[in-house]
């Protein structure tokens, strides 16, 4: 690295805001990750669950946030406490266990246990500890936890503001448009494809509101969808939609604008390819207008929602990004159904996500190709910016922040801006 | 093929081993068209995630009866798929072959499958139990079945364009 390139302390060089340019090293350098890690993943909320996937009291999932592995878990009267996952007598991971329930944790080495809330309830053989030794002073180092609309954030930062003012009201709003994908019932976490990718964490970040790679990437996906459902895709040509910027580095692509509200869209007629899953569901029993609005569900909300700095709601799924290294990133994709609803309508859920997403989705290998080939390009001409200008041209005000054409790069500028605020020092 | 089935347990294993190793020999080709020709029309290929078994009703990596079987070759063979155009390269091999049953014309059997794919010049490796539901036809063995659970099926993966 010459010594005239941009480091780290120099924000402006690594994004320039006006240009909307964004520095080589910001893919690349070690060292910005590990402070990235520090000012931001440390500092802010961040995305750890969603309540379906530990509903009772006494069950946990593990998660991780930036690169502290953490435990999320319900206690026995139902609050939700998250926890580094690290004994404090000599730092053993006290649980291995992906999901499950439990009384208490304890750690396998020399046996210290945990209460559901962290707290340090026993130690074996405690006399040489001497009578001061306080357990109070000993519990798993918490996090402080915030939900809202069933996913969970969890933060190190107690200073952090509330939850819902990190989100914004637009956010909020569009989150709870989202859920309505549960179709009259519960959303619920029905499974999720998980894939590293070699690639920074940011490209991940870039992408669910960048709708300019849909038609590329995902030609071969279009290529297997009947004409209708190709054409509620071809959201490029229609120009209908729009990125706008949420606020906090949040961003939202409407891509399918008569689909912002489920709720709204009950006197469509039902799409054909689902003429045979709404005559299924009608067998069940279920009145006319439940069997519109569960279809409706099948089909998801027409827009993709990207929160910073770590998940988003995309279409039908939550995709959440966990960095591993400055050039490792570690996906999963949450396929969603209605807890309690028709299997049917489930299992179609099901397919659908397969269809697209994970490993061998139609979609997902596509995009992890291309992301790994930024990671692969940026290698090469370090001092040549990647643009994220397009469309800064004919935005417009949105409610929080600019709102640009369906495919600008208004939702990668958001989260750049939102990245230069946590990384500066100053602030 | 009919007779051997019923008659003798050692000519049926070294009849489905043959079988398994023409397939293994095919996805390492990209041979898929002769791949797709080993299905009855009615056959499923899964990709499982995890111990659970009802896989209807399960995430899956893949789910794929004949239409999703061909949409997928088809997506592999026509170019516009960046992740296979090219796909990794692969080598595997399959062995450990358990006949579990072999009733009428209906075999069913395990095996262990390795692969290691190379792409961008980096390799990685895979393995996989295999669970097969074949049935004896007059055109020899098809593929009512197969079930290709990875070894780390539950964990984190990587994008795959080819086939196990
Ligand atoms: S490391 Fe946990 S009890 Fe010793
Ligand atoms: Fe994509």
């Amino acid at each position: 690295m010459s010594l005239d390139t941009p480091k780290f302390s120099d924000l402006d060089a690594l994004y320039d805001v006006e240009n909307a340019k964004v520095a080589t090293e910001m893919y690349e350098d070690p060292t910005l990750f590990q402070e990235e890690m520090e000012r931001i993943f440390k500092k802010t909320w961040v995305w750890v669950a969603h309540e379906s996937e530990f509903p009772d009291k006494g069950s946990f999932k593990l998660s991780q946030v930036g690169l502290d592995p953490v435990i999320v878990v319900r206690d026995r009267k139902g609050k939700i406490h998250c926890m580094v996952n690290r004994c404090r007598h000599r730092a053993a991971t006290v649980c291995e266990v992906k999901k499950g329930k439990t009384s208490s944790f304890q750690c396998p080495y020399h046996g210290w246990g945990y209460g559901l809330d962290g707290s340090l309830r026993a130690v074996p053989y405690p006399e040489q500890y001497g009578d001061d030794f306080d357990k109070s002073q000993h519990g798993m180092l918490k996090l402080r936890t915030e939900s809202h609309e069933g996913m969970v954030f969890a933060t190190f930062n107690e200073d952090a503001e509330p939850l819902v003012d990190f989100l914004g009201p637009e956010v909020c709003r569009y989150m709870t448009l989202f859920m309505k994908q549960g179709g009259g019932f519960p959303v619920k976490v029905l499974g999720e494809h998980q894939f590293s990718v070699p690639m920074n964490w940011k490209v991940q970040l870039e992408n669910t509101t960048d709708a300019y790679h849909f038609p590329i990437v995902h030609k071969s996906f279009m290529q297997t969808l009947d004409e209708k459902t190709e054409d509620l895709f071809a959201f490029m040509e229609k120009n209908e939609g729009w990125v706008e910027d949420l606020g906090n580095g949040h961003s939202i692509m409407m891509m399918m604008p008569e689909r912002e509200d489920l709720d709204a869209c009950l006197d469509d007629p039902i799409e054909p390819r689902f003429e045979w899953l709404a005559e299924e569901i009608r067998k069940e029993g279920y009145s006319e207008e439940q069997v519109k609005k569960i279809v409706l569900a099948v089909g998801g909300p027409g827009f993709n929602m990207n929160l910073f700095p770590n998940v988003s709601f995309s279409l039908s799924f939550f995709r959440v990004l966990t960095p591993v290294a400055v050039d490792k990133t570690e996906i999963r994709h949450m396929a969603l159904g209605m807890d309690g609803g028709p299997a049917i309508a489930n299992r179609t859920r099901l397919r659908l996500h397969e269809h697209f997403q994970g490993p061998m989705g139609f979609g997902s290998p596509d995009d992890a190709e291309v992301w790994e080939r930024v990671q692969r390009g940026t290698r090469g001409g370090e001092e040549l910016p990647i643009l994220v200008n397009r469309g800064i041209v004919d935005e417009e005000p949105g409610v929080m922040g600019p709102r640009g054409h369906v495919s600008s790069e208004t939702g990668m500028r958001a989260a750049y801006q939102m990245w230069k605020r946590m990384m500066d020092k100053e602030a | 093929m009919t007779e051997m089935t019923k008659l003798d347990p050692k000519a049926l294993l070294a009849d489905v081993t043959e079988f398994l190793w023409l397939e293994a020999d095919m996805l390492d080709r990209k041979a898929y068209g002769d791949w797709l020709d080993l299905w009855l029309t009615e056959g499923l290929y899964i990709l499982p995630i995890g111990d659970g078994e009802d896989y209807e009703n399960q995430l899956n990596l893949c789910y794929d009866d004949d239409k999703m079987r061909r949409n997928r070759i088809d997506r592999f063979n026509r170019g516009f798929s960046i992740s296979s155009a090219p796909a990794a390269d692969t080598v595997r091999t399959v062995s450990r072959i358990v006949i579990d049953s072999a009733e009428g014309d209906l075999i069913k059997l395990r095996a262990a499958e390795h692969l290691i794919e190379d792409k961008f010049g980096r390799q990685r490796i895979w393995a996989a139990d295999l669970q097969y539901t074949l049935r004896v036809t007059g055109d020899g063995f098809k593929i009512e079945r197969k079930i290709a659970k990875l070894l780390n099926s539950d964990g984190m993966l990587n994008s795959f364009s080819y086939l196990f």
